[in-house]
């Protein structure tokens, strides 16, 4: 199973700021193993945010973003000890829902 | 979330105009207010990170894309009433190449670009 | 007046050189990129420096006669031995040695004598450059920077060390005495500060903030596997947050302590406002004035000053009613014959060296030409390691990396371990023999010519050409990336982009190349030992194109 995502949420006047690292392969599909095998492409290709129960972000990911994909985005609102929660999912199906508290 | 929703035909546009084309952009209009933040030169190619910022108002949509990689388009956010048009990721780039930040603002489409060297290093003062 | 002045002569004029009145109220001492040479030595400085685009015929692209027109400095004078390559060797027997952490220690005491308050600067690239500072893992820099008195410094080569070498010597050895200040250097994963971006000090009752700027490229110039999970780059916009963030704080001077090359400097200075002064090095130029950079809050001061331990910049400013209302500055030449050895630091040098000098005084070879390495495209040094390269790796052509530092050699003199060590001693000395093909190899030359002589400094990366060995070409840096190089020759035949050629080289970045040959000062020992006299031999120069007239160039 993936390991889990690091996930801040800071809120400062009145914006909440949220940084996550995942944790990804993310392989394109078109590197080869030293046997010359192709080594299948394996990425995040959707990402949902929500603040409580709001979509806050969503996203779709190809294989050009970097291996343990990073993000950061900000949404008017938030407040101390509110939740949020990441969740992705892989072009296997494989996925993950992450969250924390605003500080 | 359904993996359907995936837009499998932008991820693998092989030109610019076709990924332009895939997402409905057309040829975006160049624009100030979209403003990418990326190094002048790469320290790390594969991870090299690209920030956005769109200071059109209503943005809902914002892409980013490396034209000299094999799919050039890196990741694709919508963004809700309430979120700020900005986000920042990190992406991995082959060669040097202009990085594209497409955004798409009440309906309308724009884009802005940035070049960022991926050099092979190894030099000194 | 004749070319030189008698020692006697040169004694009275030090007078004169160093009897510098104060003036204002808040002094800064700068020094930087000693590159670890404890003892005074020569360093020839360069006789090519060009300048592309804006940059033509502009502090620090001059040499030569130029040079001293530009800043007005008399033929023939101390000055004018310092700061130029002009009659070096004739010169340097003259003046003699320049450098040396003991008469440097001499002269920052004087300084700080009839400056009261006055701060020690030191923009990096401190630890590297000598044998004993490998062989120390950079502990008798450490401690020979506290016991000089060093206040704040910035970091470049000082990385190479290792994120956690250098973590352990700001937590351990530097506590309470010396800042590292970097407003650029931030964690890999969410871009925490690794250091302070700046301290504020006060000096005479007025706040001064020593704002630090770290190599931006570290990462890319030197292996990024010592530092893994640091990231760097010019980072304009959190350098404007430092300064505004610093004077919101109450600072009524602001300076950064940069070690970004001056061309960069000159680039930033002119787009973030609120700074009055960068004390600059990484480009090794020695400026005996600031350019003054309007930006659109005012002016900022650039300095930079020069290489292996040869100046100390005195940077005086009349503060009033909050702010900066008036300056002087100079770049004082270390003279070692001019400046007594403050027995402490020299005690402290003896000590240090004791248990290496078996090592570092085993004879290698006498030259029997001058020795030295800056220049844009190459130095006798730089040819010296190439042709020890080819010969003993057995191969085609070789690649020797355009570093700034290394110290001079008369003709006659003889080479120890330890001036090939002033030359190579880095953490990552491997040697390397690869199949390239001619189209790498050109490659490899667009790469870092464009680095040199990319028309927009934040481009840059501020070493020098990589020096060829065998090869032959013609270079025009006012083209374009992909266009500079041409004609690339190899014993009388053309290079073949399809064709590969053994190519050795040293110091490379990757990860895979660990330990990838023996260490350069081993293959070069080796064949200085079987020439016992190195003849002085031709420079493999490239031909060069579209720099007719330009000032940054005399030959
Ligand atoms: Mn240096
Ligand atoms: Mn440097």
């Amino acid at each position: 199973m993936a390991s889990p995502m690091r996930i801040r949420a800071a809120a400062k006047d009145g914006v909440t700021e949220v940084r996550v690292l995942m944790s990804h392969v993310m392989e394109t599909g078109q590197r080869k193993d030293s046997s010359g095998a192709v080594i299948p492409a394996h990425f995040i290709t959707e990402l949902t945010a929500k603040h409580n129960d709001k979509v806050v972000l969503s996203a779709e990911f190809g294989p050009s973003v970097s291996t343990n994909p990073y993000l950061a985005f900000k949404f008017n609102g938030g407040a101390k000890g509110d939740k949020v929660a990441v969740t992705w999912v892989d072009n296997k199906g494989e996925t993950r829902t992450d969250e924390v508290q605003i500080a | 979330l359904a993996q359907a929703a995936w837009n499998k035909e932008a991820f693998e546009a092989k030109s610019l105009d076709a990924a332009f084309g895939v997402i409905g952009a057309g040829k975006p209009a160049e624009s100030g207010d979209v403003v990418i933040t990326a190094p002048d030169i790469a320290e790390n190619g594969a991870v090299v990170p690209v920030g956005v910022v769109s200071n059109i108002p209503k943005t809902e949509y914002i892409a980013i894309m490396i034209e000299k990689n094999p799919n050039m388009l890196a990741a694709s956010f919508t963004i809700p009433d309430g979120t700020v048009a900005e986000v920042q990721t990190r992406v991995k780039m082959g060669q040097t190449s202009d990085v594209y930040a497409v955004v798409k603002a009440d309906g309308k489409f724009y884009m802005s670009k940035k070049e960022v060297k991926v050099t092979l290093g190894g030099c000194g003062g | 007046m004749t070319l030189h002045s008698s020692f006697a002569r040169a004694e009275k004029a030090a007078e004169a050189l160093y009897d510098m009145p104060k003036f204002g109220n808040v002094s800064l001492l700068h020094m930087t990129d000693c590159h670890a040479q404890l003892l005074p030595i020569y360093f020839r400085e360069p006789n090519v420096n060009l300048g592309v685009g804006g940059m033509v015929g502009n502090a620090p692209h001059i040499v030569g006669e130029r040079f001293l027109k530009h800043f007005g400095i008399k033929p023939g004078s101390i000055e004018a031995h310092a700061f130029t390559y002009l009659d070096f060797v004739e010169a340097a027997k003259t003046y003699g040695k320049v450098g040396g952490f003991a008469h440097l220690s001499t002269l920052v005491k004087k300084m700080k004598a009839s400056r009261p308050g006055a701060l020690l600067l030191d923009g990096g690239d401190t630890w590297q450059g000598s044998g004993t500072a490998l062989w120390t893992n950079a502990q008798d820099m450490v401690d020979a920077c506290k016991l000089l008195g060093v206040d704040v410094m910035t970091l470049h080569w000082e990385s190479s060390y290792g994120a956690d070498r250098v973590k352990e010597i700001e937590e351990k050895d530097f506590a309470g005495q010396i800042d590292i200040v970097a407003q650029n250097v931030k964690t890999t994963d969410f871009e925490d500060p690794v250091f302070k971006p700046y301290v504020i000090k006060n000096i005479n009752g007025v706040p001064v903030a020593i704002v630090g700027q770290a190599f931006p490229y570290t990462p890319i110039a030197n292996p990024r596997w010592q530092t893994p999970d640091w990231s760097f780059g010019i980072q304009e916009q959190g350098m404007q947050e430092a300064v505004n963030a610093a004077r919101a704080e109450g600072a009524q001077v602001v300076v950064v302590l940069s070690h970004n090359g001056m061309d960069v400097d000159l680039k930033l200075a002119s787009r973030v406002t609120g700074i009055d002064a960068i004390f600059g090095g990484h480009t090794h130029d020695g400026m005996p004035a600031p350019t003054v950079v309007e930006n659109a809050g005012g002016k900022t001061l650039v300095t930079n000053a020069g290489s292996n331990g040869k100046f100390l910049g005195v940077m005086d400013f009349d503060v009033k009613n909050g702010k900066v209302v008036d300056f002087r500055y100079k770049l004082l030449p270390v003279l070692a014959n001019l400046l007594p050895a403050d027995p402490e630091m020299a005690a402290f040098i003896d000590k240090t060296r004791a248990p290496f000098l078996e090592k570092l005084t085993e004879k290698l070879a006498v030259t029997e030409g001058l020795l030295y390495r800056r220049g844009n495209f190459n130095g006798s040094w730089d040819q010296l390691i190439v042709d020890a390269l080819i010969a003993e790796k057995d191969a085609e052509l070789a690649f020797s990396p355009g570093f700034r530092w290394g110290t001079s050699l008369l003709p006659g003199d003889t080479i120890t371990m330890e001036h090939l060590l002033d030359q190579t001693a880095i953490t990552y000395p491997w040697t390397t023999l690869t199949e390239m093909s001619g189209e790498m190899i050109k490659t490899v030359l667009e790469d870092v010519a464009d680095n040199l002589f990319n028309p927009d400094p934040y481009y840059q990366q501020g070493g020098d050409m990589v020096r060829v060995g065998g090869l032959q070409y013609t270079c025009d840096p006012t083209a374009t990336m992909g266009k500079r190089i041409d004609n690339m020759m190899l014993k009388g035949k053309r290079i073949e982009p399809g064709k590969t050629y053994k190519v050795a080289g040293w110091a490379p970045v990757s990860e895979e190349a660990k330990d990838s040959g023996p260490a350069v000062w081993d293959v070069v020992a080796n064949y200085l030992r079987s020439q016992k006299v190195v003849t002085q031999r031709a420079l493999n120069l490239p031909t060069l194109k579209g720099m007719d007239g330009n000032p940054g160039v005399a030959v």
